[in-house]
Parts: C-alpha cells; sequence; structure tokens
C-alpha cells in the first residue's frame, strides 16, 4: 500500500494516531484489526524510545507480513525488559542468542524458512546501536554481503544502556556516559569517532537502508513497510531517546527525537540500492543547543563556564549535514 | 558401498545423507575438506532441500546454525582449533538453548604458537559447553558417528559435536563404508523440534532467566545430558543392527579383561595403541586399551567397571591443562578412585606417537610418574629454563626453541 504523506505536526492533533484519516491511509496503530507484536508488561523506563520504536516498527512489519514474521533480538534493553522468565511480552516467534550474533540468528531463520519453502514467513533482527555497530557488526556486514533476506533494525540510543550507560560507536561527540566522562579537556565523547551505520549499509549496495526517528512515527511505519517490499537485506536506523542515558524527561523522548533531526544532527532518509532516494526536510531548523540543553548528559556544556567552543563544533556537524544531505530544500 | 575415500570426503558424504537442511562453515584447516565437499553437494542441487551459508567468521557460523535450529532445521556446521574457541560463545548458547545442532570438530592445536597439526586441546577447551563429546577412532567410525550424533541430537534436544583427528583422519584415504541413503532415512527420521519459531504457534526462546531459576535450568541441562548415558550405546546398539557395524557407544574395550595395565585414550591413536598391545601381549605383557568414544557426558560407570581390576591405569592425553597435567584424567580418577592413574601427554601440534614409545610407557607403566610428557626434548627445554632463569625475562620462547633447533634461519632467512 503506497502511503500517502501527511504535512502537519503531530503536536496535539487529533490526528495523531490516523483516527480522522480514510481508512487506506491509517496507521498500523489506529487499525481496529492490529494485533500487537509487544504486548504490556514489559519492564522498560517510563518515556522508553526504544520500546515505543520497536513496537510501531515490528506492529508495521507484523502488517506487512500479514503476522508471519519471526523477531530475532541481539542482548540489551529491549531483550532484558521484554522476556523477564517466565513471562514474555512477545506476542510473535522471538529468538534471542547472544548480544553479537542478532544478524546471523536472523541469518540462520531465514536460511531455514528458505530451505522449508516457507518464504512466507519473513525476519526481523533487531539490536541496540552497541549490538549493532559494534560487537554485532561482523555479522551484520556479513549478512548485508550476502544480501540475506533479514530485515534489521538498529535501535540506537547512543550508548550501551543495559550496562549502565557506557559509550558506544555510535555515541555522538561531548555526550557524558560512564565511560566517557565530563572531565579533562575534551569532556564526554571525543570528536572524530563513532560509526555511521546507516551510510556503510549503503555502501553495501543492499536494497532498502533508511533512518527514522521516534518523533515521526507515521514516518517509521511506512518506512518498515516499504523495506517488506524488498527481498534480501535491508537495514533499518531508528534514533531512540532513552530518558536514562541521556538524562531526560520521560514525556520529553518524542520532542528531543524530533530536535535531533530538526537540528540536523540526525539526518533522516530513505535509500534503495545505494542511492538515496528521499530525504525528509526539516520544517522548523533548530539549533542544536535546544537539543543539547534538554539532556544531563550535556549538561556540562552549559552551567557557570559555558562550552561555546564544543556547541559550535557540534552545531558544525549539523550543519555539515544540512549540506550533505541538502536537509533544508523542497520535499 | 565400500570405497576408497579421503575421511573429509566420508564426512561430508555421512552429513549429506542425513538430509542437514542448513550448512554454515567459516574455512580453518584441517576441516576445509568436509565442507568443501558440503558446498559441491548443495551447489550441483545433489543435496536439497539445503542452504549452503558462507559466513564471515565461525562465531556466524555457530550463530547461523542456532538460528537455523530454532527455526527448525536439520543444522550442521565444522570447524577445528582456533575455529572453535572463536565461536565459543555461540557454542554454549546453542547447549543452554537446547538446540540439537551437529558439529564436525577435525581436531587441531590452539596456538600460541600456532601450528595446524593434530592434537585435541580445541574440543577439549570445550569439554563444559554442554556438548555431547563423541570421538572417532577411525574414518569408518567418524562418518557413522554423524548419523549417529543427528539422532541423539534430536532425541535429546541437544548439540552434538563429532570430534575427529585433524589430518591423521580428515585427510587420510581410507577404506570407508558409506550407507545408501534408503538405509539412513530409515534411521533418521526427520527434525522434529520441541521447540520452535512458527508464526502458527508463537514462543519466545532465549529469555532472560534470574537466580530463582537459573539453578534449575542448568540442573536440567545436566540431566539431560546424563540421559545421554543411555542413549549413545541405545543409538550405537540400533545403528548396528541397521547397518551392521558396531561404531559408536560409550568406550571400547580391547584385551582389558585380564589386563594389569591399561591405557584409556581418545581418537586415531587408538590403532596405534592396540597395535603395540597385541605385541606386548606377545610378549607376556598383560595390557588392554580402553577407547573413550563418549567423552562428554564422562561415562564414568562404564570406565571403572573396565578399569577398575587394573593395577595401573595410563591415560594417553593429546591435550593437556597447563598447571594442572591431564584433563581426561581427572575425570578417570574420579571415576575410579582406587587405581593407579598416571598422566602421559602426547602427540601435541602433530608430534607422531609412536609405537616405540608406546612401548617403553606400557612396560614401564609401574615406574610412571604422575605426569609425563612423551619424547619431550629435554635438552632444549633445560637450555630455554636456564636461559629464561639468567634473563629474568618474559618473552616468547617458541622463537627461541626454533632458532635452536635451526629451523627459524632455515625457513625464513
Ligand atoms: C559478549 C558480551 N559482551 C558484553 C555483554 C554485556 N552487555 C549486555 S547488553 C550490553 C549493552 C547493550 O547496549 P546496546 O546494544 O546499545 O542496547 P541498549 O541496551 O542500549 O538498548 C552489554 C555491553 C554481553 N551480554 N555479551
Ligand atoms: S535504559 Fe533507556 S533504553 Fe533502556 S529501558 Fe530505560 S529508557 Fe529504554
Amino acid at each position: 500500500m503506497a502511503v500517502t504523506p501527511i504535512k502537519f505536526y503531530q503536536t496535539g492533533s487529533f490526528a495523531v494516531g490516523g483516527r480522522l484519516l480514510g481508512a487506506d491511509q491509517r496507521s498500523v496503530q489506529s487499525d481496529r484489526q492490529r494485533i500487537n507484536s509487544i504486548d504490556c508488561g514489559h519492564r522498560a523506563c517510563q518515556g522508553c524510545g526504544e520500546a515505543l520504536g520497536a513496537r510501531y516498527a515490528l506492529d508495521a512489519a507484523m502488517r506487512a507480513t500479514g503476522n508471519r514474521m519471526v523477531a530475532v533480538n541481539a542482548t540489551g534493553c529491549l531483550e532484558v525488559f521484554s522476556t523477564p522468565y517466565p513471562e514474555t511480552s512477545w506476542r510473535i516467534p522471538w529468538l534471542h542468542s547472544l548480544f553479537g550474533n542478532a544478524p546471523a540468528v536472523a541469518t540462520g531463520v531465514a536460511a531455514a524458512m528458505k530451505a522449508k519453502g516457507r518464504t512466507d514467513v519473513r525476519v526481523v533482527g533487531q539490536g541496540g546501536d552497541g549490538g549493532t555497530v559494534d560487537i554485532g557488526f561482523a555479522c551484520l556486514s556479513g549478512m548485508f554481503e550476502r544480501n540475506d533476506d533479514v530485515l534489521y533494525i538498529c535501535y540506537d540510543n547512543e550508548a550501551y544502556m543495559n550496562t549502565g550507560v557506557q559509550r558506544s560507536g555510535a555515541t555522538p561527540a561531548a555526550a557524558r556516559t560512564a565511560t566517557t566522562p565530563a572531565v579533562g579537556p575534551e569532556p564526554g565523547a571525543v570528536f572524530g569517532q563513532g560509526k555511521n551505520v546507516p551510510m556503510i549499509a549503503l555502501a553495501h549496495e543492499i536494497p532498502y537502508v533508511a533512518t527514522a526517528t521516534v518523533a515521526d512515527l507515521r514516518d517509521l511505519e511506512a518506512k518498515v513497510t516499504r523495506a517488506m517490499e524488498f527481498r534480501g537485506a535491508r537495514y533499518l536506523h531508528v534514533l531512540v531517546p532513552c530518558p536514562l542515558g541521556w538524562g531526560s524527561a520521560s514525556h520529553d523522548t518524542i520532542l528531543i527525537a524530533r530536535l535531533a533531526k530538526e537540528s540536523g544532527l540526525f539526518p533522516v532518509f530513505e535509500a534503495e540500492h545505494g542511492e538515496i532516494v528521499a530525504t525528509s526536510k526539516i520544517r522548523r531548523r533548530v539549533p542544536v543547543e535546544d537539543y543539547l540543553r534538554r539532556q544531563t548528559r550535556y549538561a556540562h556544556l552549559f552551567g557557570d563556564r559555558p562550552r561555546t567552543d564544543v556547541i559550535a563544533r557540534i552545531q558544525a556537524q549539523a550543519d555539515r549535514n544540512i549540506r550533505r544531505y541538502d536537509l533544508l530544500g523542497e520535499d | 558401498m565400500l570405497r576408497q575415500i579421503e575421511g573429509s570426503k566420508a564426512v561430508a558424504d555421512a552429513v549429506a545423507l542425513c538430509r542437514p537442511e542448513v550448512v554454515c562453515a567459516y574455512p580453518i584447516s584441517p576441516q576445509t575438506h568436509i565442507v568443501e565437499g558440503l558446498a559441491e553437494l548443495v551447489k550441483s542441487g545433489a543435496l536439497e532441500p539445503c542452504e549452503f551459508v558462507n559466513v564471515e567468521s565461525e562465531f556466524a557460523a555457530m550463530s547461523v546454525a542456532i538460528g537455523a535450529s530454532a527455526a527448525g532445521a536439520r543444522a550442521y556446521t565444522a570447524t577445528a582449533s582456533q575455529g572453535l574457541l572463536y565461536m565459543t560463545e555461540a557454542v554454549f548458547n546453542a547447549s543452554g538453548l537446547g538446540l540439537p545442532i551437529v558439529m564436525t570438530v577435525a581436531n587441531r592445536a590452539i596456538g600460541a604458537p600456532i601450528n595446524i597439526w593434530n592434537d585435541q586441546s580445541d574440543s577439549m577447551a570445550l569439554r563444559d559447553a554442554g556438548w555431547i563429546q563423541l570421538y572417532a577412532e577411525t574414518n569408518q567410525e567418524a562418518a557413522d558417528l554423524h548419523v549417529q550424533a543427528f539422532r541423539i541430537a534430536e532425541e535429546l534436544s541437544t548439540p552434538v559435536m563429532v570430534c575427529m583427528d585433524g589430518f591423521v583422519l580428515t585427510h587420510a584415504w581410507e577404506q570407508v563404508d558409506t550407507p545408501d541413503q534408503e538405509q539412513v532415512d530409515a534411521f533418521l527420521p526427520p527434525y522434529e523440534p520441541r521447540q520452535v519459531l512458527d508464526p502458527a504457534e508463537p514462543s519466545s526462546i532465549g529469555a532472560m532467566v534470574g537466580p530463582e531459576a537459573f539453578t534449575e535450568v542448568r540442573y536440567l541441562a545436566h540431566a539431560r545430558l546424563m540421559e545421554a548415558l543411555d542413549l549413545v550405546p541405545d543409538v550405537s546398539d540400533r545403528f548396528a543392527e541397521a547397518f551392521g557395524r558396531n561404531s559408536g557407544g560409550l568406550t571400547r574395550a580391547y584385551r582389558t579383561e585380564d589386563a594389569d595395565t591399561i591405557v584409556i585414550a581418545l581418537g586415531s591413536v587408538l590403532g596405534t595403541l592396540k597395535d603395540t598391545v597385541d605385541e606386548l601381549r606377545e610378549a607376556g605383557l598383560r595390557v588392554g586399551v580402553l577407547g573413550l568414544t563418549c567423552f562428554r557426558p564422562f561415562p564414568a560407570d562404564a570406565v571403572r567397571a573396565a578399569v577398575g581390576h587394573a593395577r595401573h591405569v595410563v591415560v594417553l592425553e593429546r591435550a593437556f591443562e597447563p598447571g594442572v597435567g591431564g584433563i581426561v584424567t581427572q575425570n578417570v580418577v574420579a571415576a575410579a578412585p582406587a587405581t593407579h592413574v598416571h598422566t602421559v601427554v602426547a602427540g601435541l601440534g602433530g608430534r607422531a606417537v609412536t609405537k616405540a614409545s608406546l612401548d617403553g610407557v606400557l612396560r614401564a607403566a609401574d615406574r610412571l610418574p604422575p605426569l609425563t610428557f612423551l619424547d619431550l626434548d629435554r635438552t632444549l627445554i633445560d637450555r630455554e629454563l636456564g636461559r629464561l632463569a639468567a634473563t629474568r625475562r618474559s618473552g616468547p620462547t617458541a622463537e627461541n626453541l626454533l632458532r635452536d633447533l635451526g629451523a627459524v634461519a632455515s625457513r625464513i632467512g
């Protein structure tokens, strides 16, 4: 089903869940027939972006596959908060093996389904940024290179949250984590590091690569739906704020995700077969400071002696993204 | 059908007859010929339906097998040495999840120093991984054990490792009787998973378990492995009935009934040992051999019954635990505490275990110290120990030894 782009902000609108839209334009969440992939009773923190992102992404995948789907999970918050034995929040067949092997395990499931002639059953792999860009990266790259029929979703909360907020390869510069403390001449994570896995995925020329945030859930759903139209390796990188690790208010999760996008720090785009085919334009550009100020992981940049130099460097990163991805252009 | 065939090829053919649905592997000597054989069979369409997944590491190989097995497919992989260690985390995970994966370990030493030749340090290092471990004496046994392994694994929902000595077996051409497809199909029913990823009946596999249940889960894993002590001989008997060959079970005794001295060993060295025993018997010595086909679970009762009457037991170890000594020895001592047990570490990194050396060991069994390294070059050792004492510096010793032997100079220089 083609999704018609809706041009409005979700803040306070009755149209948020798509209730005022025609049936063909409704999002998965407003569909009465919808079956949950993740049920209530899990133990995520209040306002957890990962719980939200996973739920919307998987429900959309469920809908796209007619509920014939298997999910594979890396170790991390999502896995831990959703399966407190002997209970489980998963209403779909779900497998967790290890921290670093989710893409390969998903490949195994896909291979089994192929051998069994179950081409109707689709596979989704998922993990946090640590499980994806760091320890699981070799398996992910292998899965891309073989073009295995798996949609892999990375829920990027920009650190190892499950072990208590340590730096990952996706932690942004200047962010304070337990292993990048806000001390020394360059407080927080150092500049010049970090792994841009969406671009690396793009370089593998797999059928579909996209980024998204939990600020625009219809966009996230549309991307999952689009991803499921392809066979082969697909990669979706979703920015999911983590109130606990970022030191943000639980009710600010959506707002912060939006600010990440509207400042240019997190470019939202879609690519097919190695080429960017769509970017989500910035509608109301905000300075990075608006984004940074809402998170205590950047608190050391403000206060008595503000680090305007560091803020300027982060702003330069955002400006570079805006140029590179043409984020201010026309839709 | 009797064929003159390489061990690896015989194993590849035997595995193929078991109709695996997902095969994945990463190359490492001396395992390569096995999976190359399978790749050929899959790519040519001779083995189908089967997916052959070329992975980027052993860690991924075991992970693919885990996913495939959980999704209800019969899964197989093979590795050796560094590869087995590289996949270790996933090896434990496969047994923890109760997935009946079958894996061949083409036994090879572990570096450093890097050494591609045979000993059993690799599989022995993973003895606590919760896998059933079977060791082949011959290539016939290696082929047959794979057919039995799938049956055992799937009946118990536990993974099985079939260990065969690298090069000595994998690369040796021998006569092997390969069964035909109908025979294997009759012996090995299709894989019916106990718990499977199925959209029609969703289940969560691999959940987080806390202290309230973890001990019980681990106990059950132990209980399942102990069940194998009955199942392994049972499957071996059924195999013998169906194929007319006995090549499995827990232990295999050779001339042990009246023996004063019994040597315990695993794998291909058993052949040389039996020859040595025959010669010593002719010379009037009462010696015998006990081969362990199954090392995990450890067949304590069978070992005790077989060696309990002997005055001396020599455990021929093809791996060892630095700082302790024999690995198999500790299991034997626990099983038969009343016997005199001596450890002889032999054949490390491919050093030949000769009849002459074994003859010496068996003749001197009553005088053996608790720990012996067979054919150890004392001159080299003393020189290096002296050098270490003089310089009081740590550092790589292998290079020094090789230089003393002139090996480095001739190869690199
Ligand atoms: C091999 C291995 N190393 C380390 C860990 C510990 N560990 C478990 S979850 C985790 C962090 C997960 O971080 P991420 O993937 O970013 O997911 P998040 O919890 O942030 O969602 C770590 C380090 C592990 N389970 N396995
Ligand atoms: S720590 Fe962060 S990612 Fe983990 S459950 Fe809490 S909010 Fe979600």
